[in-house]
Order: structure tokens, then C-alpha cells, then sequence
């Protein structure tokens, strides 16, 4: 190394101490200091003891609010995450056009997913559930004609309550679009005119070129959207005041970690439950990985 | 294009019907658009009509849309009440100011400290750049929960439970692996024979960084700037764990308390809702512009 190479090295270093900082006492250290609480009976007050598998043995065997929660995270992300994946692809592909005022209507369905995760939005979600008066079983009966009372009771049902926040999560479908129309904008109109001049009709198109050139952007979405919606909470906590209810049918992986650890002050416990979510978001995202064939790499051609 | 097959073949009923069935399918597509725009509108505007009927419009069936008169003393009623400890004197003013604190600390701290690290990621070059960054690519799989326990042990042991200490100095520690990609994404995009000019100028590495590229990431610095401000004045898990006494509150942690106590009366809960709400959307009309696009460079990559 010579010693202008040397020095760029040593000033790299600088620049990046803040993020090695962090990864040392933010993230690395609390990831190891996390597994090794996830074997010992903690509540703060009492010295840390020392309990093996027992934690894993007790969240597999005896605990069925483990499994109910584990269940409740996985049906929210497969039923929010790939409805959510067409719809704004679908939205996408409309707003790919040139129509005047396109600017208004990409605004308007994207400012919902700044908003979707915040607590106001929450409440106004769990006004708009309300069975008898929100504005949701309103619409319903408007249109259908049903009488309100025959109406879902979303979130005081145990089947309806999972539903409703995937209702609440599609609103935010405007996130996904933005990130798709910058993919579609960049697929090369030529390879549509070639595919015209071959005879494909608008139909096959869309499966031929529009989906392999947007394919990087939608594996890269899907990796990130299931990742973030194993981690769905804030709006569960506002909408069920913090307890998962109506029997347990919303009570999702973070709530109940946030549960066992600052409501019971079960840390080790509740370390050893956010390893297994760790696990499944890891298992979630390397069987995405190794099913990637499907994904088309433009510059792979040029090799 | 289709103008111009049109006039190179022009005697082709074939091409005039296309361009016919073009404008059909615009047609279509704005009316699909207005029924969606319609959709994502609707819950704004019940929001809005709620907060400003009586208490006993609020559950009329069919709905009341315009309330006449607009009760405009349900915001003041609902910033005093919602500082649920407005016997201690506090009010929304209280949780408002809190909130900025926090929001406008994390916007400095990770603009500065997520551009520093993407600069040395994206323009210098040093024993394990690679390794190091596919890290930091990794720690977004990473759940925060599961740091979340024993980070909290950590800032408990450094006596900054019930501070904003453990909200807003992770922000100045790297700034998060999406902010530090989205930037680095970005500086690699500015032709690197600006930095060669400038040190030719004499210029530091530092200086290269401040002078030269930073400047010139303002698209970039405002999404992160944005996103940041936006995740903190929605974040609500921290607050939770990290605040107890009720003059450290954010807006978040207030309304949550607002919920539990006058659940039913939805007409102030909107219109609490709405004065949350109501920054964030000035916020994005101002930096839209820009952040669309900011956002359009991650997603490609």
C-alpha cells in the first residue's frame, strides 16, 4: 500500500466511524447480546439466569399466543403484500401515460402511503371500521344494498379484524406505484415497437417485455414490503389499544414481543421471540433469493 | 411514435383505427384513475367532515357530509383536551414541540451522517469497502425489534431513559443502510471528474465532499430529509419504550392516550388526527418534486 493509498484508507475510515459506531453498539452488539438474553430468564430487577432452550421449548410447545401470532404476521404479509404488489403495478401501468394532469392524480395516490403508517391515520381507519357508523359498512350498504347491520363488524370480528387491516394497508398502494413507474420508465420503448413489429398484441406485451423489464424493481419490492410487513405494529397498537384483540385474532409478532417485554418484563423471552421473527424474515427473504431466476438482469446480455 | 406510422402509411384504415382505439383506451384509463383517486380521497375527506360536525351528527346515518355550521372549536377542544394531562398544563403545544425536537434532530443527524458514510462507500477506496457495505445492505433484513431490547438496556444503563437522548442519537450514528444507499446511489451518479478537478484544486477529501458534492445531492438530501422528518413524526414503537413522563411525550404517544380515553368522540379524535396529519401533507406537497425522483433512483437499483 503505498502511502497516498494509505491515507485515502485512514480518511475513509473517519468518514465512516459514525456508521461503525453504530454498527458495533446499535446493531452487531445488541443482535449477539439479543441471542444470549433469548436463552435467560431476565426481568431487570432480579440477576439474569442462565435457562437454556428453555424459552424456545416454551414458545414452541406451550405457548399457543405464540403460534396465534405467528400465524396472524404471516396471513397479514401474504394477503397485504401480494395484492398490494399487483395493485400498484396494475395502478402503475395506468399512470404510465401521457394524460394531462397525470402529476394530480400520481400525488393523490401516493400522499396515503406517507400518511398509512402513522398513528392519525390509524384512528381515522378505526373510525371508518366502525360497524354501525363508519364510513366503510356505509359505502357497502350503499352500494350493495345490504342493510348495515348485516354488514362485516370488522374490527370487533375475529375473522373480519386481520381483513380490515389489510384494507388499511392497500390504502398505502401508492408507495409500490411510485417505485414501479420509475421501473417503467425505464424499459426502452423500442423494445415495444420490436415486439409490435412481431405481431404481439398489448396482452402479450405485458408478460413478455413490460414484466421481465420490471422484474429487478418488483423482487427488490417484494423482498422489502415482506420485511416491513412482518413488522406491522403501530397501527395494530392504535386500532386495539395495545392488546391485539378482539381474541387475539390482531395480536401480531411485534406486538407481542413489545407485550412480553414492557408490559410482563419477560426479556429473555421476549428476545427469544424477536430471534424466531429475525429467523422467519431471514427464511422469508433467502427463499425469495434462491427463487430468483425469474428476475431479468438487462446487463446479463452483454457479458 | 403512432403520429408518425400514421403519416408514413397514410391511406390505412388499419392505423386511423388504431389511433382511434388509442384514445378509447385514454378514456378508459382516466376513468379507472378517478374511481382509484376517488378511493385513496374518501377516508381524507370523512376525516375532515368529522371533525367538524357536533357530536350528534357524528353518527347520522346516511352521513351528515357538510356540517352546517362547520364546528371549528372542535380543533381548539381537541389540542387542549388531547395533553390528556391538560391539569398539569399540558396541552398539544407540549407534545407539538417534542415531536419537532425529535423530527427536526433526526432530519440534521441523518442527512449529515448518512451523506458522510455514502460519500466514503460511493468515492474512496479502502480495505474492505465490499464486505462492509453488503453489511450495512444486510442490517436492513434486520428486524429492529430484535436490537430493541438490548439497546434499550443500553441507553437504561447510560441513564437516558425519559430523554430524547436514545430518539435522536442513533440518527447521528450512520443514519440508517437505506439513507446511506439511497445516497451513495446518488453520489455515484455525479461524474467523478469532479473530484479529480477539485483535488487538483488542492481540495481534501472533506472538501470535495462539502464543497463540491454535497451541493449537488440536493434532490437526495431533501428525500432523506423528508423521509426522516415524516418516519419521526409518525414513529411511534420508540416513543413508546423510550418516554414515560408526560411533559416528554411526542404527538404520536399523545393521540394513542386521546384514543384511550375519549374513544367515541370521534368528531375531536378527527379533528386531533387531522392537526397530526396536516404538516406531513405540506411537507410532501413542498419536497414532492423532488422526492419522487429520489425515490425513483433507489428503486431501479
Amino acid at each position: 500500500m503505498t502511502s497516498a493509498e494509505r491515507k485515502e484508507a485512514i480518511s475513509a475510515y473517519v468518514f465512516l466511524s459514525p456508521f461503525l459506531i453504530w454498527m458495533v453498539f446499535l446493531m452487531g452488539g445488541p443482535i449477539l447480546a439479543a441471542f444470549f438474553l433469548s436463552f435467560c430468564k431476565w426481568d431487570i430487577l432480579t440477576p439474569i439466569q442462565f435457562v437454556g432452550l428453555q424459552n424456545y421449548k416454551e414458545m414452541l410447545f406451550e405457548d399457543p399466543r405464540f403460534w396465534k401470532a405467528m400465524y396472524n404476521t404471516v396471513y397479514f404479509t401474504v394477503f397485504s403484500v401480494l395484492p398490494g404488489l399487483a395493485l400498484s403495478i396494475i395502478v402503475a401501468i395506468l399512470m404510465n401515460q401521457k394524460i394531462r394532469g397525470i402529476s394530480i392524480f400520481r400525488a393523490i395516490y401516493y400522499l396515503p402511503s406517507v400518511l398509512a403508517t402513522g398513528v392519525a391515520v390509524a384512528v381515522l381507519w378505526k373510525w371508518i371500521f366502525n360497524a354501525d357508523s363508519g364510513l366503510l359498512n356505509y359505502a357497502i350498504s350503499f352500494i350493495t344494498r345490504i342493510p348495515i347491520s348485516e354488514c362485516p363488524k370488522w374490527l370487533a370480528d375475529e375473522f373480519w379484524s386481520k381483513n380490515a387491516l389489510i384494507i388499511m394497508s392497500l390504502w398505502g398502494v401508492g408507495g409500490g406505484m411510485i417505485i414501479y413507474l420509475a421501473g417503467l420508465q425505464g424499459i426502452p420503448t423500442t423494445l415495444y415497437e420490436a415486439a409490435e413489429i412481431d405481431g404481439a398484441n398489448r396482452w402479450q406485451q405485458f408478460w413478455a417485455v413490460t414484466i421481465p423489464g420490471l422484474s429487478p424493481v418488483i423482487f427488490f419490492q417484494l423482498i422489502i414490503s415482506i420485511v416491513t410487513s412482518f413488522q406491522i405494529f403501530t397501527q395494530v397498537y392504535t386500532i386495539t389499544d395495545g392488546l391485539g384483540g378482539p381474541a387475539d385474532s390482531t395480536l401480531v409478532m411485534v406486538l407481542y414481543i413489545y407485550q412480553k417485554a414492557f408490559k410482563y418484563y419477560q426479556m429473555g423471552y421476549a428476545s427469544a421471540l424477536a430471534w424466531v421473527l429475525f429467523l422467519a424474515i431471514m427464511l422469508a427473504s433467502w427463499v425469495q433469493f434462491k427463487y430468483s431466476k425469474w428476475v431479468y438482469y438487462e446487463g446479463e446480455l452483454r457479458k | 411514435m403512432s403520429d408518425m406510422t400514421a403519416t408514413a402509411l397514410p391511406d390505412g384504415g388499419f392505423w386511423a383505427s388504431k389511433r382511434r382505439t388509442e384514445k378509447y383506451t385514454k378514456i378508459i384509463v382516466v376513468i379507472l384513475l378517478s374511481l382509484g383517486a376517488i378511493t385513496m380521497v374518501f377516508p381524507v375527506i370523512w376525516m375532515l367532515s368529522t371533525s367538524l360536525k357536533e357530536p350528534t351528527q357524528v353518527f347520522a346515518i346516511p352521513p351528515v357530509w357538510i356540517p352546517s355550521p362547520p364546528h371549528f372549536e372542535n380543533y381548539s377542544k381537541a389540542w387542549t383536551i388531547s395533553g390528556m394531562y391538560a391539569s398539569e398544563g399540558i396541552t398539544f403545544t407540549n407534545y407539538t414541540i417534542n415531536t419537532m425536537i425529535i423530527a427536526l434532530s433526526n432530519c440534521i443527524g441523518v442527512t449529515l451522517s448518512a451523506s458522510l458514510v455514502a460519500f466514503a462507500f460511493a468515492r474512496l477506496r479502502f480495505p474492505g469497502r465490499g464486505p462492509l457495505f453488503v453489511l450495512c445492505l444486510g442490517t436492513m433484513m434486520v428486524p429492529p425489534q430484535v436490537t430493541m431490547i438490548p439497546t434499550f438496556i443500553l441507553f437504561k444503563t447510560f441513564r437516558m431513559y425519559d430523554t430524547f437522548y436514545p430518539l435522536i442519537v442513533p440518527a447521528f450514528l450512520g443514519g440508517g443502510a437505506y439513507n446511506i444507499f439511497l445516497m451513495r446511489q446518488f453520489f455515484m451518479s455525479i461524474p467523478y471528474e469532479m473530484d479529480e478537478a477539485a483535488k487538483i484544486d488542492g481540495c481534501t477529501n472533506f472538501g470535495v465532499f462539502w464543497r463540491i458534492l454535497l451541493p449537488l445531492c440536493k434532490p437526495a438530501l431533501t428525500t432523506v430529509a423528508v423521509f426522516s422528518f415524516v418516519y419521526n413524526w409518525n414513529d411511534f414503537l420508540n416513543p413508546l419504550i423510550y418516554l414515560d413522563s408526560n411533559s416528554k411525550k411526542t404527538l404520536a404517544l399523545g393521540l394513542t392516550n386521546f384514543v384511550s380515553l375519549y374513544g367515541q368522540d370521534y368528531h375531536l379524535l378527527m379533528a386531533a388526527a387531522l392537526i397530526i396529519v396536516i404538516p406531513i401533507i405540506l411537507m410532501f406537497l413542498a419536497g414532492q418534486r423532488y422526492f419522487i425522483q429520489g425515490i425513483a433512483t433507489t428503486g431501479l437499483k
